[in-house]
């Protein structure tokens, strides 16, 4: 069986980058790896097969008629150094269930081989766990270990709470674990002080803080990781750091210990990121008063 | 009046009342916007023709009539097959109601299944609480020796975890933590009911064998015989066992729902009656061999199966004289056992019967419709009986069947004309009768409308058959089962020559 693993986080918050940098990483230490886009949008694959949207499981299975009516080779391409690829897809905005979409597509996947022959398996999950759908990248034997990409922005930081409650729900039965928190930086206020403190009371670690480059940006512009843009560049080797905590954490994943809302904010007002309801009001009437003082 | 209680009249005549047919006239007149009857009856002639027939096998977003069921029915079958279980189904009420009255409208048999009642609240938060509810309310109330658990689309399509959340019902100690408690997540828009049959038994094996315990094989001499989702499984399984009990074959049926759908009735009310012993479903796993009876129902236990390092093997419903030779003889190859002689004038018996009537059935047409390894089986009896299979129609069959049933016309002159239709439905059968029309047509009582549309004639062989009783309480298995397909077409056959017969009105056939 290979090892899987997953990234969750809140949408937007660069988790595809993340994993995909960090897969890259990984390959270049030998590993086979299988990558399993859970993301109704589908871009989990793109830098690492340097092209625009993969075709995704649902929507070949659409053109199809049905999923039994596709091949495992329709739905899986081969990119940077022979990493697997593969989308789920989902449907249109406002229509159907992207969750069900996630379970028929990773069972297509499983049921077709596609998890033979390969040291890991990775899922990239939309932002938050909603659905039934949406955990199936946790369920028993599916990840072992959950990454969650955060940064210090309030709400990555519900999320990342969020997520663990999820893991929690399944890793009682299964074996479900969290592998610990990525910080994307945002240069917000004492950001890394804040992910190692979240990280302590969700009972893990800040397995790695990745610095913000803009590197990472002009080698998505060119559809590539910065593995593959700037082998060279610091920031590919902040990428190898953490892939190889990463592969160096399997097994040491723990069983997460989310908090309540009311300890969830007490923590960010003392860090300053949410400001209590007086300090609201009385920046609300000052800045009212400049507007009046100006007109 | 039409009805008095002195003289009830039942369904069939009371309809057939002056006040009633006025009824239905102006009903006909005043309120159902119909066509003429002339146009009325030109469209059913058209609907006849070949133009038709083309417009409906292009048809792609309809099913009409499909001869088949959904994932948890045969999931609910295959648990009904083991010693005091209760097939569960985490989801909707009406879909357990509806697995209940199928299987109880075929077997005139009681036919227990809980659900736990999942409504708009269990759809939007998830199943978790009904589930939990529901095994502490089907444990207390039924006492099961095991609970099977399926389940139906809307638990599917929120994506409830059945393997979370059983661990988390006995975390919370709503049902005994060693309760065996095996399930299988079926879909029912996937596949069909053989999937979910595929699925559950699976599932019971895996449960027995790697989450009760991870269980070492030690390998003895017994053999696990898989029957199948089957309409006929009391009397087969029982003809099943006489014949392995014949050979002196240690064996194991893996789900045996003979008892189960077939229980004496003896003054008490037994909720559970028969079925394989669990102990024997832990055991099945030190077996030399496992044979399914349907390879098609079983791909992939049979894959886990052989994944423990048994050998398996799969034959698809052997009918017939050739079907159950080659059961024989797959029997004799995995147990080294000799087939006695007794077996051997069985089949004499039915090598004679055979010939004394097979001028009334060379060249006959036939049209065969049903599960796969349904069609496939009674296809191969057909050819061997000189009858000429021309429709051969499965819904639910794979390519792989395709392409075996096509190889098997093509093995026979008698197959020279036949056509294999695969994923169509019973109003494709009905254009193909029309147009290629057969003389007998073999399926289940759902062709009962194509032979009153059609005039074709129906013989009642597969599951399920609503209309006619006790079917199921004699063989189609084996050498005497084949003997009994000879005698229902032989019965049909000469019924047609008897209604058509004028000066050939003759006493002996």
């Amino acid at each position: 069986m290979p090892r899987q693993i997953a990234f969750y986080g809140k949408g937007g918050i660069g988790k595809s980058t993340t994993s995909q940098n960090t897969l890259a990483a990984l390959v270049e230490m030998g590993q086979k790896i299988l990558i399993v886009g859970c993301d109704p949008k589908a871009d989990s694959t793109r830098l690492i097969l340097n092209t625009k949207l993969q075709d995704t499981v649902l929507h070949l299975a659409a053109q199809a008629g049905s999923v039994e009516d596709l091949e495992l080779e329709d739905v899986m391409k081969v990119g940077y150094k022979g990493i697997k690829c593969t989308e789920a897809g989902g449907p249109e905005p406002g229509v159907g269930c992207a969750g069900r979409g996630v379970i028929t597509a990773i069972n297509f996947l499983e049921e077709n081989g596609a998890y033979e022959d390969v040291d890991y398996v990775s899922y990239d999950v939309l932002g938050d766990v909603v659905c039934g759908g949406f955990a199936m990248p946790i369920r028993e034997n599916k990840a072992q270990e959950i990454y969650i990409v955060m940064s210090g922005e309030m709400m990555a930081l519900y999320a990342a709470n969020n997520i663990s409650k999820g893991i929690l729900k399944y890793a009682g039965s299964g074996g479900v674990r969290l592998g610990g928190l990525i910080c994307n930086e945002r240069q917000t206020d004492r950001e890394l002080d804040l992910a190692e403190t979240l990280a302590k009371k969700l009972n893990t670690q800040m397995i790695h803080f990745v610095p913000r480059d803009n590197i990472v940006q002009h080698a998505e512009l060119r559809r590539q990781t910065v593995i593959q843009y700037k082998p060279e560049s610091k920031q590919a080797e902040e990428y190898r750091i953490l892939a190889k905590k990463i592969h160096a954490n399997g097994g040491k994943g723990t069983i997460p210990t989310p908090i309540s809302m009311e300890e969830l904010e007490d923590m960010l007002l003392e860090f300053g990121i949410m400001k209590t309801e007086e300090q609201q009001l009385a920046e609300l009437e000052a800045k009212e008063k400049t507007l009046c003082a100006a007109s | 009046m039409p009805q008095s209680a002195d003289k009830v009249k039942d369904h069939i005549s009371l309809f057939q009342e002056p006040e009633y047919k006025e009824l239905f006239q102006f009903k006909k007149e005043n309120y159902e916007c119909r066509a003429t009857e002339d146009e009325v009856a030109n469209q059913l002639e058209y609907t006849k023709t070949w133009e038709y027939r083309e417009k409906n096998f292009a048809r792609q977003h309809a099913v009409i009539n499909p001869p088949r069921a959904c994932q948890p029915l045969g999931a609910v079958f295959a648990a009904a097959g083991f010693e005091g279980c209760m097939p569960y189904v985490h989801g909707s009420q009406g879909c357990a109601a509806y697995f209940r009255s199928h299987l109880s409208r075929h077997f005139k048999d009681a036919s227990v299944c809980v659900s736990d009642s999942m409504t708009e609240d269990g759809a939007v938060f998830g199943g978790l609480n009904n589930l939990v509810e529901g095994l502490q309310n089907c444990n207390q109330l039924y006492k099961p020796k095991m609970i099977a658990i399926s389940t139906t689309c809307m638990a599917e399509v929120i994506g409830d975890d059945l393997s979370a959340f059983i661990a988390t019902a006995k975390e919370k100690e709503a049902i005994p933590a060693d309760l065996p408690t095996p399930f299988a997540h079926t879909p029912s828009f996937v596949g069909s009911h053989l999937t979910g049959y595929d699925n559950m038994i699976k599932g019971v094996l895996n449960y027995f064998w790697d989450r009760e315990a991870q269980r070492e094989r030690k390998a003895n001499d017994k053999i696990n015989i898989i029957p199948g989702f089957d309409g006929y499984a009391p009397a087969n399984n029982r003809e099943l066992k006489r014949y392995l009990d014949l050979m002196g074959v240690d064996y194991t049926l893996i789900c045996d729902v003979s008892d189960t759908f077939d229980s004496p009735t003896d003054g008490t009310y037994k909720i559970y009656y028969g079925g394989t012993t669990l102990d024997d479903g832990r055991n099945a796993i030190n077996a030399k061999a496992t044979l399914s009876l349907q390879e098609w129902s079983t791909e992939k236990t049979l894959e886990y199966i052989a994944g423990k390092g048994q050998e398996v093997a799969a034959l698809n419903s052997p009918f017939g004289l050739s079907g159950t030779d080659a059961f024989f003889m797959t029997i004799a190859k995995l147990t080294g056992k000799p087939i006695p002689e007794a077996i051997e004038v069985e089949r004499g018996r039915l090598v004679d019967a055979i010939a004394d009537s097979i001028h009334w059935l060379h060249g006959k047409r036939v049209a065969v419709f049903g599960d796969p390894d349904y069609t496939y089986g009674m296809t191969a009896f057909l050819l061997e009986l000189g009858m000429e299979p021309v429709h051969v129609l499965c819904s639910n069959g794979s390519g792989e069947w395709e392409e075996k049933a096509r190889a098997l016309l093509a093995s026979s002159p008698y197959g020279a004309g036949g056509q294999v239709w695969r994923g169509k439905d019973l109003w494709h059968m009905r254009s193909l009768l029309f147009t290629e029309p057969v003389d007998l047509l073999i399926g289940s009582s759902y062709g009962k409308y194509l032979e009153k549309d059609t005039g074709t004639p129906l013989i009642r062989l597969a599951f399920p058959i609503f209309d006619r009783h006790h079917h199921h309480r004699f063989p189609t298995f084996g050498y005497q089962g084949a003997l009994r397909i000879l005698v229902e077409i032989l019965d049909r056959v000469f019924e047609v020559a008897d209604a058509s017969s004028d000066i050939s009105y003759d006493l002996t056939r």
